[in-house]
């Protein structure tokens, strides 16, 4: 077996650009991109992220930047603590008792530490939006289950909900299927329809970054096609943040790839970088199938 | 050795085989007659009423007021009685048991304090219902002077269908899965949004039923309404509740002296004239009806919302 078996994102390949935004948060101090990542605008950077649930310390000491509109992987064997790492983005692990963080990720420009206790969880999932493993509509219209996002942030015209709705189903491929029928309940949704519901709902409030949970480790291989797709659409407007055990799915839809292996953070680069050319032994294990 | 089966080894498995099936049987048998010991003795007890009551069956028994004539008696203010006590108890306990059972599941940090709470919750509901009638007494009519009064019968069965509510209210809320909960938390809505826009419409018909369930248990309550004094002969109505004058409603009727139908049943029970039995016999059937109606739609509820919801 070959050991590159996976074709790599073309967005990965393509020289990126500088954008000045970058240039300005240097100068005013901001940490700047690792020296081993391309110059690619930071939207968050993660330092010495720990995690403890209980006595068990999840994850530790994680450091890694999330670039800018790129899209990046978490990919590692199951228990690794890769969907952990994801859901301290948006602190879901605050729902529920005896979960502790420490180190912090910080969000750019503003600097705000998503972690810290005195940053209110509500504004951080405000900020960043989620989609989950299994798709999880509300048992209501296709309508609302879009819309209330935006209920929730006290937006009460209609009109202004109405085109919200619209271009959050169109951002997701979903509005020429329901355009008709936004009233029924989403639960008679395919599983495909429902997940890329869940992406209309988790896009309608205009996130900065949006975290995929295994999103389609539920679906069928049509359905996950189409949203691979989706989530190469949606990089060009927003930060992208996915947790696959698949890893040709990592090697198709992500920019750069972060291995994870016991709570730590093995290596992190570009997705081509950790395909091709991975620096440490265990990624390659990992990539190449050996192990796993 | 060959694959087939010698002919007599083949007999014994069928025998063994045939041996295990007849225990099967068996027990389909003895399952069935113990169902049967509780369905038969339900159907020869509601036809048995049914012959002793339905001859007094007439409009006139539903409005007249109980009398010292047997014929002429009938059940007008035991089943206005009974209406006014359940709305009562429903404006009461529905509020509250609602409410304390979301607290309990969605909000009460899980320590042995709520576990403590959880237990004794639960055990209420096995209190036996004079216990109820002898708290209230204390409290409801003597203490806070509502006097013997539609008010203290409707705030007593209320305290004695609560653990039933709570219980009723947590259960459909832990029906509703986690994903759900935390696709609402994910989009940034608070607790109380998760709780009001989710957690309530997604477990209104489990709510419904235990609300419904509670009821008919509380139409059917006798001692706790004796303990606190309910008259066994009353012949006149509360003050309505809409008056044709101004302010056009009136509190009044809450602190009216009432009866109830189980009293009333048990008063026409307890007399040695025979014909009053034929009364109390009739009065059976309009609570057992009652009571049947409301589990019916209980059922009915469920059935509908699942259909609707899914998980």
């Amino acid at each position: 077996m070959s050991s590159v078996p996976f074709s790599i994102g073309p967005a990965a390949q393509a020289a990126p650009v500088r954008p000045p935004a970058a240039q300005e948060a240097e100068a005013v101090g901001r940490p700047a991109p690792r020296p081993a990542a391309p110059p690619v605008p930071v939207k968050a950077e993660v330092r010495e992220l720990e995690f403890h649930y209980g006595d068990f310390q999840g994850l530790k000491g994680l450091s890694m930047p999330v670039h800018e509109r790129r899209v990046t992987a978490l990919i590692g064997p199951s228990g690794c603590g890769k969907s952990t790492f994801l859901r301290c983005f948006n602190r879901m692990h605050d729902l529920y008792p005896g979960n502790r963080y420490r180190g912090e990720i910080r969000l750019l420009p503003d600097g705000t530490n998503l972690l810290a206790s005195a940053v209110d969880p509500i504004e951080v999932r405000m900020r960043i939006s989620m989609v989950f493993q299994k798709p999880n509509p509300f048992p209501k219209s296709i309508y609302e289950n879009v819309a209330y996002g935006l209920r929730v942030r006290g937006e009460g015209n209609r009109r202004a909900i109405d085109d919200k709705v619209e271009q959050a189903l169109r951002s997701a491929a979903l509005w020429d299927e329901v355009k008709d029928r936004l009233q029924d309940l989403a639960f008679n949704l395919s599983g495909g329809q429902q997940q890329r519901l869940c992406i209309a709902r988790a896009l309608a409030t205009d996130p900065e970054i949006m975290l995929f949970d295994e999103p389609t480790s539920a679906l069928d291989p049509i359905a996950t096609a189409s949203i691979e797709e989706l989530i190469a659409d949606l990089k060009d407007k927003l930060t992208i943040l996915i947790v696959t055990h698949n890893m040709q799915q990592a090697a198709r839809v992500s920019d750069y790839t972060a291995y994870m292996y016991l709570g730590e953070l093995v290596e992190f680069d570009t997705t081509e970088r950790i395909f091709m050319q991975p620096k440490r032994k265990e990624t390659e294990d990992y990539i190449t199938g050996r192990f796993g | 050795m060959s694959t087939s089966r010698a002919g007599e080894d083949l007999a014994a498995l069928r025998e063994l085989i045939g041996r295990h099936k007849r225990r099967d049987v068996m027990f389909g048998i003895v399952g069935l007659a113990c169902m049967m010991v509780g369905v038969v003795t339900l159907i020869v007890l509601f036809i048995d009423l049914l012959i002793d009551g339905a001859p007094r069956f007439s409009w006139d028994f539903f409005t007249s007021f109980p009398s010292r004539r047997a014929g002429e008696a009938g059940i007008l203010s035991a089943w206005v009685g009974t209406l006014l006590v359940m709305a009562v108890t429903m404006v009461a306990a529905v509020p509250l048991g609602v409410a304390a059972g979301i607290y309990l599941e969605e909000y009460a940090p899980k320590n042995w304090v709520t576990d403590l709470i959880e237990i004794n919750v639960t055990n209420l509901a096995g209190v036996p219902s004079i216990v109820y009638g002898l708290l209230a007494l204390g409290l409801f009519v003597y203490a806070l002077g509502f006097g013997q009064s539609v008010l203290s019968a409707g705030l007593t069965l209320a305290l004695l269908i609560l653990p039933v509510i709570i219980v009723a209210t947590r259960e459909s809320i832990r029906a509703i899965p986690g994903s759900i909960r935390e696709a609402a938390h994910a989009v940034g809505a608070t607790k109380w949004q998760v709780t009001y826009d989710h957690i309530l419409p997604y477990s209104v018909g489990g709510i419904m039923t235990g609300v419904i369930i509670g009821l008919a248990r509380a139409i059917g309550e006798t001692a706790p309404i004796i303990t606190i004094g309910a008259l066994t002969f009353i012949a006149f109505l509360p003050a309505a509740p809409v008056q044709a004058e101004f302010p056009f409603v009136s509190g009044e009727w809450l602190f009216a002296p009432f009866t109830v139908l189980p009293i009333q049943m048990f008063n026409w029970v307890s007399r040695p004239d025979t014909a009053f039995h034929a009364n109390a016999a009739a009065t059976g059937i309009v609570i057992i009806v009652a009571t049947l109606a409301m589990n019916a739609l209980a059922i009915r509820i469920r059935y509908r919302i699942r259909q609707r919801i899914k998980w």
